[in-house]
């Protein structure tokens, strides 16, 4: 640990990989939340992946990859939705086809840039070579995305909550999805370098579920959410830089690790207090047979 | 009969609450509601009733314009949905309703307060405080601060209809509001209902329980996608009128009784 800190003080880039993943672990938490009220898991999943061709070509043509990532991204969720509003396919299967096709084609784009480490980066990200140009887009993004939930909370509350009642008295309902999934596509590009176009649906649906089984409140839950993100990247940045393990992995696998404390021990719905309160109840009523029966 | 109902009677002019002309949905060429035309008057409750598929919950969301119709008109008050969304009130069916979602009894009739905020606004201590005082007239206020999923089936229904309160609007409309409900939030929000109503507010209620529907509404809309009798709940509530949308799902209305 000491290791870890003394790191901190001494190397930029260590320095660069730690401000980045905890504004990687605040928005991914934020968002996270949203996505999935809206049982949108799948949802993020694709858009995630269906980034890769905006990037691919961005590089190519020589923009900043956030346009790219951006089209290609909106153009995915398009896609989705038209398929499934217009033919019987259900959304999870156009989801399906969408994505794979998207992030086929950015495969295809790859192999027109010159070296394949670049996708092996985009894909599994690598915090420890984040650039500073990278991490000051990742703080304006977040900032940008922190700014437009608070701005829009209470549109994003109740179309998540009740989209029928925000439709009835005059909410854009489908221009918020198509604007969160805006959001997602730059909390997606943001995320690149920390954990990777494969692993960023972690980040975004494991600490905002880790939250939701935590309060009642949706307000608690964007905070804990991103509270237990920065948790998990601090963690993972650390174990990654301590046993020079891949950071995408170990920011994932310690946001899991919360989840599994907050599956277990969460006061209400925890395995264990659900447990204990069934045995408790079955104590109960299996003395009030043995006492009908003296 | 309340006094608000025999001014109507004695013929005092009342608004117009609701017009439709001509309405025609379908779903991908399947077709929902067929030349539908009606209007109701301010301070009535009306119950649309119809067999299972009549096309209820569809007309219902037609005159919100939640979904697109192929032809008709609808006006609210003299104008156009579009201008009139925030004076009226939409409860949906239960079904439709996340339970899990992390939100509290008090929040969710707060939502109520949002149409009237507009964007970037955002609830204050008086809205809240009116929030409350909407808990309270559906009598669960004591449970303001449990998850929405916490409460019973009736309880939650409670819940919407604050909410809707809370918006303050001049219409309310509810879908099939006692499914799943038990008897003491059944009387309450029909009491509810029936105050709104004498105070000249309009109410339409998607409802498919025939048995107490004399008690419940003073009008009825009997569709089986098309209009089939549109009146004072005693002329459409015969059976030979009910036969023309029930068919012979139900020979007469006693045996409706006993059905459902």
């Amino acid at each position: 640990m000491m290791n870890f800190i003394e790191g901190l003080l001494q190397y930029g880039f260590l320095q660069k990989a730690l401000t980045t993943s905890i504004m990687v672990g605040i928005i991914c938490g934020v968002i996270g939340c949203f996505i999935i009220l809206r049982g949108m898991a799948l949802m993020g999943d694709a858009i995630s992946h269906a980034v890769l061709p905006g990037v691919a070509l961005s590089y190519l043509l020589g923009i900043n990859f956030f346009f790219g990532a951006v089209f290609t991204g909106i153009l995915t969720a398009l896609g989705i939705g038209f398929i499934s509003q217009n033919s019987r396919i259900k959304n999870d299967v156009s989801i399906g086809i969408m994505f794979t096709a998207a992030f086929a084609s950015g495969i295809i784009l790859i192999t027109f840039m010159k070296s394949s480490t670049d996708l092996y980066h985009i894909l599994f990200g690598n915090v420890l070579a984040v650039r500073p140009s990278e991490m000051w887009s990742t703080l304006f993004i977040g900032i940008l995305v922190l700014v437009c939930v608070y701005v829009f909370y209470k549109e994003l509350l109740v179309s998540s909550f009740d989209p029928t009642m925000a439709a009835a008295y005059g909410l854009p309902t489908r221009l918020i999805h198509y604007f969160l999934m805006t959001l997602l596509t730059l909390v997606t590009v943001a995320s690149l370098q920390t954990v990777g176009i494969i692993l960023v649906v972690a980040m975004l649906i494991t600490p905002a579920s880790t939250a939701y089984l935590l309060t009642n409140r949706l307000w608690v839950m964007l905070y804990l959410s991103a509270g237990i993100g920065v948790l998990a990247s601090i963690l993972g940045l650390y174990f990654s830089y301590t046993y020079n393990l891949a950071s995408g992995a170990t920011i994932v696998l310690a946001a899991t690790a919360l989840f599994v404390l907050a599956f277990v021990f969460s006061p209400k719905q925890g395995l264990m207090w659900r447990a204990i309160k069934n045995f408790r109840k079955r104590e109960m009523y299996s003395r009030i047979k043995l006492d009908r029966e003296d | 009969m309340s006094p608000a109902y025999f001014l109507r009677e004695e013929g005092v002019i009342m608004n117009i609450a609701i017009s439709v002309k001509e309405l025609y949905v379908s779903y991908f060429g399947n077709e929902a509601l067929k030349n539908v035309s009606f209007t109701i008057n301010e301070g009535n409750l009306v119950g649309i009733i119809g067999p299972n598929g009549a096309g209820k919950s569809t007309l219902l969301k037609a005159l919100l314009n939640l979904i697109s119709k192929d032809k008709g008109e609808v006006q609210i008050l003299g104008k156009s949905i579009k201008e009139m969304r925030t004076k009226v009130a939409y409860v949906p069916q239960r079904s439709n309703i996340d339970w899990d979602f992390p939100i509290t009894v008090i929040d969710t009739v707060l939502l109520g307060t949002y149409p009237s905020l507009g964007i970037f606004k955002r609830p204050k201590k008086i809205d809240k405080a009116w929030a409350y005082e909407c808990l309270e007239k559906v009598g669960i206020a004591e449970f303001r601060n449990r998850q929405i999923g916490e409460l019973s089936g009736g309880q939650q229904q409670r819940v919407f209809l604050a909410r809707a309160l809370a918006q303050k609007p001049e219409m309310y409309f509810l879908d099939e509001p006692f499914v799943g409900v038990d008897v003491t939030s059944e009387e309450t929000i029909i009491l509810i209902l029936k105050e709104l109503r004498d105070s000249g507010k309009t109410v339409v209620v998607v409802h498919h329980d025939l048995s107490k529907v004399t008690h419940y509404f003073n009008e009825l809309i009997l569709l089986n996608k098309e209009l089939i009798d549109y009146g004072a709940v005693e002329d459409v509530i015969k059976p030979e009128v009910l036969g023309k949308a029930y068919g012979n799902q139900f020979p007469s209305i006693t045996a409706i009784e006993v059905s459902v």
